[in-house]
């Protein structure tokens, strides 16, 4: 894989005197040492690091000690709850990150054809993804809530009988789907970008051509889109994998509205049952409630294989992030 | 490169090619589109109302079944500071999300500089090293770098997310090397004929010209620290006097025997500066989230 680079301009002339030639290169070096001390102190060091950690047993007290591969294999074998966080991830990735993206296409196509206040429009779909996502979360909590959430005090007024939401476990992954679709500002407003970005004369070439209307959105727009939508697709499982703050203050501020009192936040998390203990929560609970920092880096090791292979298909539509792509 | 803008005024709307006459199908499709709007509209303002409501309501209130003040109690924006330490939980996200910002700024733009404008050995290899940084999740290094700030003895506070701003951000350095790209290198080049050194070209030359670039970065820096959740509870969750907002909030509700009357007030509280820095900086905002998603 190349990464096309497009340098303005260049270090030093040939014809430059060599003093100044090494004044330049001493600017280029301050400039770009900090932030390649960065990577290496909290990129590369910490992910060899990690491995290493995965290995042993460490509680930050005492030293690491060497276990070979019996984290892996308490991993893979004997962890209770491991594979419920794993489903409960996977089912953010499966079914949140799709239905965002439509939801996010269907607005952006809505709003391309709002021809009036179209400023208006866009700025209220878009105001709901600034909301901080724990202000979003204690809100929808609030909003759902059996008791007196407006949701169902709505849903009574037509004489429908609201249910649990966030305290039922069968509920709480769907309501955090609702939140999701609530904050589908930050990628609408990209596909939106992209939407207006379609030439308009290959649309009028089509319907010179005798295209009707949804043959026009198949073979002009989609093409034109589809390289967004693959980067909404990647970067939206990517999210999920790491899907974290929603579920676990979801949990906490559902918890405590019903009244369910601990101590151990390993238990809050997860709350209603186990449906929204996450992937990460649990590498959480393990690495810092329990303190078994190696057990937490095994998990985190098998995160990384997941996360670069997502990664790896993204960085092969490179032109996404690269100045030099088509435009 | 064009950086896309979705702003009214700068590009001037695409039409769909229009017919001559009005057809009948044409108006329905016109009402059935904007009522969908409409409605969806609506869904999508009404949780900032019901919250906006409820934070007006007495305590007592807010256990029935009514959606509207009666009377409006506005004390739950004060009550919300004697029941908690809230002005101490916005002292230390002001002083996260600024600090976080000012140390990014300083050490982000002049990489962003160098793997934009000049040419230099391995610079696509650190470039890619820096994309993958930004994209793989940060729980899969979290536990060494847990181990380094305890070592230092520094967890417990927010200054392990702050410091290492300091050694630049991977994201902020993506997305400022973006706008710098799009900066023709002739002026530059110009500057360099002029007897700048590479400082005096990024500082008189670039910076200038890349104002509103180094803007979005800095706003985007400074919500995703005002906003951060998994930092600070890792980092702070022991030591309640080194809370972020964002933090105490979502401790907030059931803590005290607080009702939702107050936990909105808070609710609103956070979400209030946000709303505030987008509207006065809305343009380039959205120029910046449409350059890391729309390139090419």
């Amino acid at each position: 894989m190349t990464v096309p680079l497009t340098a303005g301009g260049r270090v030093a002339k040939a014809t430059r005197p060599s003093r100044a030639r090494i004044k330049t290169r001493l600017a280029v070096w301050s400039m770009i040492t900090p932030a390649l001390l960065g990577l290496l102190v909290f990129f590369v060091y910490p992910l060899v690091m990690n491995v290493y950690y995965s290995f042993t047993r460490y509680d930050l007290l005492s030293d690491p000690q060497w276990v070979g591969f019996r984290n892996y294999v308490y991993l893979f074998t004997q962890d209770p709850r491991v594979v419920t966080a794993t489903v409960n991830t996977l089912w953010f990735v499966v079914i949140l990150v799709p239905i965002r993206l439509v939801a996010a296409l269907a607005v952006a196509w809505l709003l391309v054809r709002a021809k009036r206040a179209s400023g208006f429009w866009r700025t209220l779909f878009y105001l709901p993804a600034l909301v901080p996502p724990v202000a979003s979360v204690v809100a929808f909590v609030f909003l759902f809530n059996p008791g007196t959430g407006p949701v169902n005090l709505v849903l009574k007024f037509f004489g429908i009988k609201g249910p649990l939401w966030f305290n039922d476990p069968n509920l709480s992954k769907p309501s955090l789907v609702l939140l999701g679709v609530w904050v589908l500002g930050d990628i609408m407003i990209i596909f939106l970008a992209s939407l207006l970005d379609v030439p308009q004369e290959q649309y009028e070439a089509a319907a010179l051509d005798g295209a009707n209307g949804p043959q026009r959105t198949w073979y002009v727009t989609l093409p034109h889109i589809v390289p967004v939508l693959i980067f909404g697709i990647i970067t939206g499982v990517i999210g999920a994998l790491q899907y974290f703050t929603e579920a676990a203050v979801a949990s906490a501020v559902a918890s405590g509205s019903a009244g369910v009192v601990t101590t151990n936040p390993g238990s809050i998390l997860g709350y209603p049952g186990d449906s929204l203990l996450t992937y990460t929560q649990w590498l959480y609970v393990r690495g810092f409630s329990n303190f078994q920092l190696g057990y937490a880096s095994a998990l985190a090791v098998l995160l990384f294989i997941v996360a670069s292979v997502v990664v790896g298909l993204l960085l092969r539509r490179f032109d996404a992030f690269s100045s030099e792509g088509k435009s | 490169m064009t950086a896309i803008s979705t702003s009214e005024h700068d590009i001037p709307r695409r039409q769909i090619p229009q017919r001559k006459a009005v057809k009948p199908h044409r108006i329905l499709s016109w009402i059935a589109e904007h009522t969908v709007l409409a409605v969806l509209g609506v869904l999508f303002i009404g949780p900032v109302v019901f919250v906006l409501l409820t934070s007006f309501m007495s305590s007592t209130q807010t256990l029935t079944a009514s959606l509207w003040p009666q009377p409006w109690d506005f004390g739950n924006y004060w009550k919300a500071f004697t029941q908690v330490p809230l002005a101490l939980w916005f002292g230390n996200s002001a002083l996260y999300a600024v600090l976080a910002t000012a140390f990014m700024l300083v050490s982000s733009v002049p990489a962003a500089y160098v793997l934009a404008k000049i040419k230099l050995r391995f610079a696509n290899v650190i470039f890619l090293a820096i994309i993958v940084a930004m994209l793989l999740p940060p729980q899969i290094t979290v536990v060494p770098i847990y181990v380094m700030w305890a070592k230092l003895g520094l967890t417990g506070s927010l200054w392990p997310l702050i410091l290492p701003n300091l050694l630049g951000d991977a994201f902020s350095i993506f997305l400022l090397r973006q706008f710098f790209l799009t900066i023709p290198p002739e002026y530059s080049d110009a500057a360099r004929i002029d007897g700048n050194g590479e400082f005096g070209v990024l500082m008189r030359v670039v910076v200038p010209m890349a104002r509103p670039g180094i803007a979005a970065a800095a706003i985007f820096l400074f919500f995703a620290s005002w906003n951060d959740y998994f930092g600070p509870f890792l980092y702070t969750s022991e030591n309640p006097n080194a809370w972020p907002v964002s933090y105490g909030l979502a401790t907030f509700h059931g803590m005290h025997g607080t009702d939702w009357g107050t936990t909105m007030a808070v609710t609103m509280l956070v979400t209030i500066p946000v709303v505030v820095i987008f509207f006065f900086a809305q343009r380039v905002f959205v120029e910046g989230i449409t350059l890391t998603g729309v390139k090419g």
